[in-house]
């Protein structure tokens, strides 16, 4: 077998393509509807906000952390933004609500990232703490209730398009969204800081391992921090293109996709305990959940098995990696035992 | 004696009121391999914290190379080439060799891009200045222990070292990959590099250091030339105590076998295996890497299924095919890893010695009958000598020699037959492995069988009646060590 052929082999992301392959085909197959210009555009449009929420979880999970907060912390954040700018009239453009949202977002992630890196507290504990406060501040404080209507400029940002694509035979056109220029910066920025910097590499280091990467010279307090206000910018970015592609803001509505999100990462292979993961494969993890999130429709399955189908995605998938985890502890428990001998 | 690379005087420290250190001091040469020994929880690792900044000694000076420290940060002892290989290494089993290696400089430089190309650079001259041979792509969690410790040494010497600490680095290698380290030790004594080795093994501190130094209990005992030691006063240094190595001989031997195994063998890992244990022997298995001699002891108990030939329990052939089928027949079995596979670590000390007696003390209904439990906790507490203040407490609070001795009276206090032992004494200190030795006789003279499993040579000459050796998969001799000596014995292994 040729090298590249057995490193792929042995490489997460080249399972997880192939599980997507195959369901593609067998939607192709039963509907016929697959790979039509506009499905594939479909696709590509409802992965902007997962994705984007996802590249900021994969890069908290590599670090060996966990965040739950970021839904309702980009809910919080572009409620914030949102209303304040419809109550003052704005009629600006796109630049201003992104200002606000991701400066909200910065400072709700920082107050994650003091917990954790300055008082050392567990990242569950403290998300799971936050998120709720997150919430009520929202809830509570803010009195968010639906808005029918945003400012003009979020809609118009929104609802403009790249291209639209359409079906030759269904006569069905959809639009690729501008906003999908912002997943693929943000992804261009990730790789480049997780692959390219000292700063990237040290997020890799502790979750590798932390003592190590304390005593190697990382500034390990200071890289969590920053870690949990970068996760804050990007979630309060998905959030914000996810009411402006609405074009309405419904506060509560992206509360509890942070378990999607996170089953979608570590079905792309980043490990849970930290450490090893891609960028590829968490792209890829995501891409199957929102694939079968919207099509298994064209297969004729009903809406209600969704939540089932995914699950058991999730189940097999974790299931997967679980065991290859566990057999290669295996392996080198073997290899442990056979050298005491 | 030319200028010293460290020297430390009178070095004080103690935590919440307790002192672990009392006035230690301690002197290196340019070039001196020199060994810190100590039984468990002496001082010796707070002594190396000390020296690596890591903890601020309460009083006493720190001088490396003439310049005199009050105290000292983590960088400033990098800085006066001083370099800690930690027992766990300290490396990232998720990244590249190229990427362990190269992390420290590039973040000591500053550099805040990754430059692949210049890392791959470092990572080359790292590795060359000790010739070892390794893929610098390869994710370090994949290399064997050995090349783990080459890596972190590699990457420790990158710094214009004067002195490296190294903290029992023997612990996970095998005598093969001792003698490798012990060469490379030389190989930095010849640049001019030092070596302070912790360790409690005292083949080792003869083998390879120069001078040494023993701690016990916070206090310095004695520096001096190696060549001027020896076995007794070693361990009366270490421990206090002295002690005498009584070889084994079995009292009462019955001339039936308690177990006889005719031609075992499993696939690939062990075959034609035949021998008989008989009531009150103590069996020693001994082998190199790769032997078969785990396995054997793995099938013995029911863990993996031998695949050919039968064994026998008092002369009546049985099926062992799992660890249950292995109990019920009055076998049990001590890990090698007792951390993880032998204790629950965070439970109870009490709750670890019944474990596996619990059906004995629940009453009618399966419900634990708490005096029944308590009296025989206090029963084996006192048996053992385990030190404890408290049954109660964990188990992760008690020294090596301690956990062991628990493990040891988990399975004693279910009546067995035959005991098997895997490693019993492997990173125990010298006072409780020789307690240890004496429980395993004593055990043996009340007319238990047991089978030891073991590198350490010496402890298989003085503690068993019969040892039998493995290579490849089969039994190569059986000896008697009365009439056999450690060269006859390594014939038979290599």
């Amino acid at each position: 077998m040729p090298i590249i052929l057995k490193k792929l082999t042995q490489r997460n992301e080249t399972y997880i393509f192939l599980v997507i392959l195959v369901l593609s085909f067998l939607i192709e197959f039963r509907s016929g509807q697959f790979f039509t210009p506009n499905n594939i555009v479909d696709i590509a449009s409802a992965m902007i906000v997962p994705g984007l929420f996802a590249i900021g979880t994969f890069m908290v999970i590599v670090s060996g952390g966990i965040d739950v907060s970021f839904p309702a912390l980009a809910s919080l954040s572009v409620y914030a933004t949102t209303s304040t700018l419809f109550d003052a009239k704005y009629s600006g453009n796109m630049w201003l609500p992104i200002v606000m949202a991701l400066a909200i977002g910065a400072l709700l992630g920082a107050v994650n990232g003091i917990l954790i890196a300055a008082f050392n507290l567990p990242p569950l504990i403290v998300t799971l703490g936050t998120s709720s406060i997150f919430r009520g501040f929202m809830l509570g404080v803010l009195g968010a209730k639906q808005m029918p209507v945003i400012p003009k400029g979020m809609s118009t940002f929104g609802t403009s398009s790249l291209f639209v694509a359409k079906n030759a035979q269904s006569g069905l056109t959809s639009r690729m969204p501008v906003a999908i220029l912002a997943l693929i910066i943000v992804l261009v920025i990730a790789y480049l800081i997780l692959y390219r910097t000292m700063f990237g590499r040290g997020i890799y280091a502790i979750g590798g391992n932390e003592t190590s990467a304390f005593r190697a010279g990382f500034n390990v307090r200071q890289i969590k921090f920053l870690l949990y206000v970068g996760v804050g910018i990007i979630s309060s970015l998905a959030g914000l293109i996810r009411v402006c592609m609405m074009t309405q803001d419904h506060p509560t509505n992206m509360l509890g996709m942070e378990m999607m999100i996170i089953a979608g990462v570590v079905l792309g292979g980043t490990a849970i305990t930290g450490g090893a993961g891609s960028l590829t494969g968490c792209m890829l993890g995501t891409a199957l959940i929102v694939i079968v999130q919207n099509s298994l429709i064209l297969l004729g399955v009903p809406t209600f098995w969704q939540g089932f189908f995914l699950g058991m995605l999730i189940l097999i998938g974790t299931g997967v990696s679980a065991s290859q985890v566990m057999r290669s502890s295996n392996m080198s428990k073997l290899r442990k035992t056979r050298r005491a001998l | 004696m030319a200028q010293s690379v460290l020297k430390v005087v009178d070095i004080k420290k103690s935590f919440a009121g307790v002192d672990a250190l009392k006035g230690v001091s301690l002197e290196i040469a340019p070039g001196e391999i020199h060994c810190l020994a100590g039984e468990n929880g002496c001082g010796k690792s707070t002594l190396i914290k000390i020296i690596s900044g890591v903890y601020e000694p309460n009083s006493g000076q720190i001088e490396f190379s003439g310049n005199i420290h009050k105290k000292i940060t983590p960088i400033e002892a990098i800085m006066n080439g001083i370099q800690v290989i930690y027992q766990d290494f300290s490396i990232f089993p998720n990244m590249s060799v190229v990427e362990n290696l190269a992390f420290n400089s590039e973040l000591a430089n500053k550099h805040k891009l990754v430059n692949k190309k210049r890392m791959r650079k470092i990572a080359k001259d790292a590795i060359a200045k000790i010739n070892f041979e390794v893929d610098l792509d390869a994710k370090v969690g994949t290399l064997s222990v050995a090349d783990k410790q080459l890596v972190a040494i590699c990457r420790a010497l990158m710094f214009d070292a004067k002195l490296i600490i190294m903290d029992e680095p023997t612990t996970a290698l095998t005598r093969k990959e001792v003698n490798a380290l012990f060469k490379i030790i030389l190989d930095l004594k010849a640049q001019g590099i030092a070596t302070l080795f912790v360790s409690h093994k005292l083949d080792e501190v003869f083998e390879i250091s120069e001078r040494f130094t023993i701690i016990r209990s916070g206090e310095k005992i004695i520096t001096g030339n190696t060549a001027e030691l020896d076995n007794k006063k070693f361990t009366y240094y270490m421990t206090g105590r002295e002690f005498e190595d009584i070889a084994f001989t079995p009292k009462n031997i019955d001339t039936a076998p308690v177990l006889e195994v005719k031609n075992l063998g499993l696939t690939g890992f062990f075959e034609n295996i035949s021998f008989a244990l008989h009531k009150g022997e103590i069996l020693g298995l001994t082998g190199l890497l790769g032997s078969g001699r785990t396995e054997l002891a793995l099938s013995l108990f029911g863990i993996r299924k031998a695949d050919s030939g039968t064994i026998e329990i008092d002369g009546k052939e049985i099926r062992l095919d799992s660890v249950q089928t292995a109990m019920e027949n009055g076998i049990g079995y001590v890990p090698e890893d007792r951390l993880s596979e032998g204790l629950f670590l965070p439970r109870g000390i009490g709750d670890n010695i019944i474990i596996s007696e619990v059906d004995s003390l629940a009453n009618g209904i399966g419900v634990l009958d708490r005096t029944k439990k308590k009296n025989e906790i206090a029963r084996w507490v006192k048996e053992l000598t385990i030190a404890t203040p408290n049954p109660d407490n964990a188990c992760s609070t008690l020294s090596g020699g301690n956990q062991q001795r628990i493990v040891l009276a988990k399975w004693l206090a279910r009546d067995l037959k035959i005991l098997i032992l895997n490693g019993p004494t492997m990173g125990v200190d010298i006072g409780s492995k020789y307690d240890i030795h004496m429980i395993l006789q004593k055990l043996a003279d009340e007319g238990m069988s047991l089978i030891i499993i073991s590198d350490d040579i010496p402890e298989i000459m003085t503690t068993c009646s019969k040892i039998l050796i493995m290579r490849d998969g089969r039994i190569t001799a059986t000896l008697n060590p009365k009439e056999t000596n450690v060269q006859e014995l390594s014939k038979y292994m290599m």
